[in-house]
């Protein structure tokens, strides 16, 4: 038995080893298609996909300046998608960079855009990179003119498609200094089809000098961080760009490029090479290059002005006019305009862009505004922010340059940092649309009131120590710590709003009355806006502060006159329970504040903040298609499941076949290969009756145990079937409720006793407990006490005893005991017999089997015989066991005794055996005739043993056990 | 049989004889015994008290109310070391540091240290243990020819599975509540990366982080069921549920893979960190959600084709 066991677990290794692969070959045809296809999408996913377009870098040389007369290098790079051609013209985009940036800066948009089948020609302006020429800020002799000469290159280039002769299709696409180009060249040119102009300048002068009282540039506050950083881009020849502030920084550069282009897929690239090339191009171009030490690459009128206001820290109006000469004529453009602004911006504020929208939609020019939350100190914004801004521009472009698709939505839309992403590093954003633009000033707007008492601050000498409320150039960290410096004590004035009760999303530009009174006459202020969370660290919202210059103040706050500040445009969401605070304080870092020492007294609350409170709805994201795809999934799932259990419950086989419906079993021409081929039972069929107890007979590895699992309905077979009162067997058949098994020896939970053992397999059942007949179970198991006992500390033949009890449970109708007797002892196997010849003796019927012969014998009323898978005999034990005509002579001399029985009349049949005696069927030969011969023959006769017919049956398969079965 | 053949015999005829006075009654259409019914078997308060005796259940359990003693027991006697809790979850490494500033912040804490691999071996457990370890004591073979239904055995061996885990996470959650809050008060949810969240909401968050949590986690349970079908090593299916989920792991944190890691079941198995900031993002939970349930689902039904379709031999 433990040699069987070994190597049915020898087997059973074997068979698993390869479990999951399926033997079928319609199965293994359909496993090796989903490997294949599971490969096939990886390789798909991991393939560099072709490139969609070509590029060529060219020098391209144009004449401008001053009518005309001055030429220049530009250093350009032409992509043009692969499908384009003279027959299949595409439409074309000028890609511009950012201030200190190159074509190199954009080269992530121009493919993108290339890639969704435009012609993009990007260059690097001139006084930056490779190109020649100076810096003149966007001058109308300048810049804008080296850009319709671009724009005629492109009317020349054939695979661009034209609206008339010299007419490119063509949209204008920058950020910043390149979105101003933008706008300048949409004015000057009207074959400019659309533009989208992003987080650029409407005033350059009041960019640089704002006043968030009056809005006049004249008495602006001169923004000298930023100012510093623009002048350092410009580049000296001796050290290069990359010497200088922010130079190749990336993001954190004061012209984040990447948010120049239609969402900057790939971010700002280094520009180190450019860098280094600064110098060499600014000896070419435009004769006449000023200092070079002191201006760089700046034409001399610019460096002047960089001269002027950085020395005095007020521009002057000489300054103010230069620095207007880089706006556009907004009256001028016809170009459908995307205005693209960052919320996260201190040097072109969404004001900027509020001024474009209100120009350009007063000359009658299609108009959109988009607010997202990166800019000049936010960079890029988040993944889904830069997305988002990449489908606007593709959308606008699509529509007015390419005309492919439909009219974009005159909604504004906006969006608003929700907090840090989860996944990855960086922060995620969420965007909301609004059906119109409401401007700045918003049109709900929501009276906050604020309050505190009037207060002393002092003007740091020399505008240091400061208050710092960004960091010019250090992209995306400046504009939302919000934290970084903090205000100095003795420098502020704060004004607390009570609790909110509901939220406030603020999208605009709030305004507040001030009054201020100084010594001088003369106050510079910074009004700043601040979420203050309960507990928590107030955060400046937006990282912005609003620059206010007030003249002619009295010397007392009590005689000072209000004056309405406008903050920055701004959008934030203020939580209920969170509180507002407009602090006001006498210095800023970014800017310059007057250099003589005051004490300024402020006051406000006169009238409440003015909050732009916005409508605006949620942009649905993918994360929405998502919900519903979660939500579709989540029913699908349900639905299939509830439709699968229906049609497995239908098709329930109920149908009893008539003849067997009073067999407890008939088994008929029943066939089981394992997968690998193995044949465990070739074919079995044999009967049990009502009251019969059948034995089940055969060598280790007959294929007892493969019947009996299939008879369990733990396998299916191959071929063949079982019937159990007329119903066919089937893993999971209700009619395996009327057979109790014990298959394979004992299976109990070894942490549960006896008795919790029994009743747990009873529950198992969901039958009635009335119906288990536990006494009578426990009585045959004869535990005793040890039924209270772990099933753990159990020996095996209590373990047998159990399983037996419990195949008992419920007296089934038919009972299958496999090797029952198995560990128990002689006087158990006694008693275990006449149990089963009882349970039988009313009906039921018992199946056993068993490899030992004398068990079957004295056990059972039938005997099936199974050899190598297959039936070798069959019959009642009495007529199969009883005597069969051979018998068995053990003789001295087997040779003469042969001859003596084989002289005999009537002999049938005579053989010799192994044992040194002979076998013979005596016919009609009486044993005693057949002896006495033998006797008088002089031969020693030693026994005379009648032999029995199942004796025989079963010793010729022990006889070839080793050879045959127990290979099996 | 207690090994006296003499008190067998008493007992035998009393067994056969009672038989004789129970005449077979009339069975059902489908040929079943009397008072079998496939739905009936099986019932799921049968397979939790099946489990509920088992030390690996109770111990399992038992360690989830232990770990946040033992967590609060190191705050308490551990060194105020600055390093600590710095794990480069970015921005969200501040949360041990806001462990003890109240008992939410305490309960947040011992989630997010345990989710990330004593929840997913609990899990495994729990589901990777239902079909092997029955299979290994040879008691599926009983079940099966009881005859259990085999989608009905799955499924309640899965609802208990499931039930036991839920119920360990719940028990891992609220006893750190209560011991967080006992020792450190009833706080606001304080988190860095936004503003205080009121308690009341936060205990709202709390249920949202453990359901998330839950959600993601069922993607081991079904792998471990999965396996737990296909082999009779109880342990290997654990093993291999827990192997699998932390090979998905690692290759999340390869970011060469591009693309190709937000197909992976982990992938979104931190978004639950999103619930801790004003407004909760629940973005990354959804997609979360939805790789949880795609592949929860896939894995089932893999398990289920199988079991159903299964020589059992062991």
């Amino acid at each position: 038995m433990a040699v069987g066991a070994l190597r049915s677990l020898g087997g059973n290794v074997r068979r698993k080893a390869l479990a999951w692969w399926p033997t079928r070959p319609r199965h293994r045809f359909l496993a090796a298609a989903g490997v294949v296809l599971v490969l096939a999408g990886l390789v798909w996913l991991g393939w560099p996909a072709a490139s969609p377009f070509r590029r060529a870098d060219r020098v391209l040389t144009v004449d401008s300046g001053p009518g005309g007369r001055e030429s220049t290098a530009l250093d350009t790079s032409f992509y043009v998608p692969a499908g384009a051609s003279a027959a299949d013209a595409v439409p074309a985009v000028l890609l511009a960079h950012g201030f200190g940036g190159t074509k190199e800066s954009v080269r992530a948009d121009a493919e993108d855009l290339a890639a969704q089948g435009y012609a993009v020609l990007t260059w690097t302006a001139r006084g930056f990179g490779r190109s020649g020429g100076q810096i003149h800020l966007n001058h109308p002799d300048y810049e804008v003119r080296d850009a319709q000469r671009l724009l005629d290159w492109l009317a020349a280039q054939p695979q661009v498609r034209r609206d008339g002769a010299a007419d490119p299709r063509v949209g204008v696409v920058g950020g910043s200094y390149g979105g101003a180009l933008a706008l300048a060249l949409a004015a000057a040119d009207r074959r400019v089809d659309a533009i989208v102009p992003m987080i650029t300048w409407n005033d350059l002068a009041r960019a640089f000098a704002p006043n968030a009282v009056g809005d006049d540039p004249a008495t602006g506050v001169f923004k000298k961080s930023w100012a510093a950083l623009f002048f350092g881009r410009g580049g000296a020849p001796g050290a290069g760009t990359a010497g200088t502030p922010g130079g190749d920084q990336g993001s954190a550069g004061p012209e984040p490029d990447g948010a120049a282009g239609p969402g900057g897929a790939a971010g700002p690239g280094g520009e180190t090479g450019a860098g280094g090339d600064s110098g060499a191009g600014g000896a070419g171009g435009d004769g006449g290059a000023g200092d070079d030490v002191a201006c760089g690459r700046f034409a001399v009128d610019v460096c002047a002005i960089y001269r002027q206001a950085g020395a005095t820290g007020r521009p002057d109006a000489a300054t103010l006019a230069r620095l207007r000469l880089a706006n556009a004529d907004l009256r001028a453009v016809r170009a459908p305009t995307l205005l693209v602004q960052g919320t996260a911006d201190t040097l072109f504020p969404l004001a900027e862009a509020d001024a474009n929208a209100r120009a350009l939609a007063a000359a009658g020019t299609p108009v959109r505004v988009a607010w997202f939350t990166g800019g000049h100190d936010g960079g890029n914004g988040p993944a889904n922010d830069r997305d988002r801004v990449r489908a606007l521009t593709g959308q606008w472009l699509g529509h007015y340059v390419s005309g492919e698709l439909g009219r974009p939505a005159n909604s504004f839309t906006y969006s608003r940092v929700a907090g840090f992403a989860v996944g990855e590093r960086g922060l995620v954003a969420s965007g909301y649309a609004v059906d119109y633009y409401p401007g700045l000033a918003g049109t709900d707007r929501r009276e906050i009131p604020l309050s505190g008492p009037p207060r002393r601050l002092a003007n740091p000498p020399g505008g240091a120590p400061a208050a710092i409320s960004s960091l010019p150039g250090a992209g995306a960290l400046s504009g939302l710590a919000g934290s970084l410096g903090g205000d100095l004590p003795g420098q502020h004035a704060d004004f607390v709003s009570p609790e909110l009760t509901r939220p406030l999303d603020l999208a605009g530009a709030p305004t507040l009355p001030l009054r201020a009174a100084s010594p001088t006459g003369e106050a510079v202020l910074f009004v700043k806006l601040y979420d203050v969370p309960p507990g928590g660290r107030p955060t400046l919202v937006g990282g912005q502060a609003a620059p206010v210059r007030l003249t002619g103040l009295p010397a007392r706050v009590e005689g000072a006159t209000p004056v309405t500040v406008t903050l920055p445009g701004l959008v934030h969401r203020f939580e209920a329970g969170h509180r507002l605070r407009v602090t006001v304080a006498s210095a800023d870092a970014a800017y310059a504040t007057p250099a003589a020492p005051a004490v300024y007294t402020v006051a406000a609350g006169d009238a409440p903040l003015l909050v732009p409170d916005m409508p605006g709805r949620a942009i649905p994201t993918d994360a929405t298609a998502w919900r519903y795809a979660l939500l579709v999934c989540v029913v699908l799932g349900v639905a299939a499941a509830v439709l699968v259990g229906r049609r497995r419950r239908g098709r329930a086989d109920i149908a009893v076949e008539a003849p067997h419906a009073e067999d407890p079993l008939v088994v008929r021409g029943l066939r089981k290969v394992y997968p690998g081929g193995f044949v465990a039972v070739a074919e079995v069929g044999f009967t049990v009756g009502r009251g019969q107890v059948v034995g089940l007979l055969g060598p280790n590895g007959a294929g007892k145990t493969t019947t009996l699992r299939v008879l369990t309905g733990l396998t299916r077979p191959s071929a063949g079937d079982a019937l159990v009162f007329g119903h066919r067997l089937a893993p999971g058949a209700p009619v395996l409720s009327r057979i109790g098994a014990l298959v394979e020896g004992p299976g109990f939970l070894p942490h549960l006793s006896g008795l919790a053992n029994l009743r747990a397999y009873w529950q198992a059942t969901g039958r009635p407990v009335a119906d288990a007949r536990f006494a009578e179970a426990l009585e045959i198991a004869g535990l005793g006490e040890s039924v209270h006992r772990r099933v753990r500390t159990y020996s095996h033949g209590m373990r047998q005893r159990l399983a037996i009890a419990q195949a008992m449970l419920g007296l089934p109708e038919l009972l299958i005991l496999d090797e029952p007797t198995d560990g128990l002892d002689p006087p158990q196997i006694a008693a275990m017999r006449v149990v089963l010849r009882r349970y039988a003796a009313d009906g039921r019927a018992v199946l056993v089997s068993s490899h030992l012969l004398a068990e079957v014998e004295q056990t059972c009323t039938h005997v099936v015989v199974v050899h190598k898978g297959q039936v070798v005999a069959d019959g009642p034990v009495a007529d199969i066991v009883g005597d069969s005509p051979t018998t068995q002579f053990a003789v001295g001399d087997p040779a003469a005794a042969a001859k003596v029985i084989g002289d005999m009349v009537g002999v049938v049949s005579l053989e010799l055996d192994e044992l040194g005696g002979i076998v013979a069927d005596l016919g009609t030969v009486p044993r005693g005739a057949a002896v006495a011969s033998l006797v008088r023959a002089g031969i020693r006769v030693d026994k005379v043993v009648p032999r029995r017919r199942l004796e025989d049956a079963f010793l010729s398969l022990v006889g070839e056990q080793t050879r045959g079965s127990g290979d099996r | 049989m207690t090994g006296s053949e003499d008190d067998t015999r008493a007992a035998a005829p009393d067994a056969a004889g009672t038989a004789v006075r129970l005449p077979p009654r009339p069975a059902g259409a489908d040929g079943a015994a009397a008072g079998y019914r496939p739905g009936r078997t099986l019932p799921l308060a049968a397979e939790w008290r099946r489990q509920a005796a088992r030390r690996r259940t109770q111990f399992t359990l038992a360690g989830m109310v232990l770990l946040p003693v033992i967590v609060l027991l190191a705050f308490q006697f551990g060194g105020g070391d600055e390093d600590e809790g710095r794990s480069g979850r970015g921005e969200f490494s501040s949360l041990a540091e806001l462990a003890t500033s109240g008992g939410l912040n305490f309960a947040v804490f011992t989630v997010l240290v345990s989710s990330s691999f004593l929840l997913v071996v609990a899990v495994a457990l729990f589901f990777g243990d239902t079909v092997a370890s029955e299979a290994s004591w040879g008691s599926l073979r009983y079940l099966l020819a009881t005859p259990v239904p085999r989608a009905r055995l799955l499924l309640a061996k899965v609802l208990v599975a499931a039930g036991y885990a839920v119920s360990a996470v719940l028990l891992l959650a609220v006893t750190a509540l209560l011991l967080g809050t006992l020792r450190y008060g009833w706080h606001p949810l304080a988190s860095t990366v936004a503003a205080d969240i009121p308690p009341a909401a936060g205990v709202a968050r709390l249920a949202g982080i453990v359901g998330y949590l839950l959600l993601s986690l069922s993607v081991v349970g079904a792998l471990a069921v999965l396996l737990s079908v296909s082999t009779d090593a109880p342990l290997g299916a654990v093993g291999g549920a827990v192997l699998l989920f932390i090979v998905s792991s690692i290759l999340d944190q390869i970011e060469a893979l591009g693309g190709v890691r937000d197909w992976l079941p982990t992938h979104y198995g931190q978004a639950w960190l999103g619930l801790l900031s004003t407004p909760a993002q629940a973005d990354d939970i959804v997609r979360g959600a939805f790789a949880a349930v795609a592949y929860t689902t896939l894995l089932l039904a893999a398990a289920w084709w199988r079991f159903l379709r299964k020589d059992v031999v062991s």
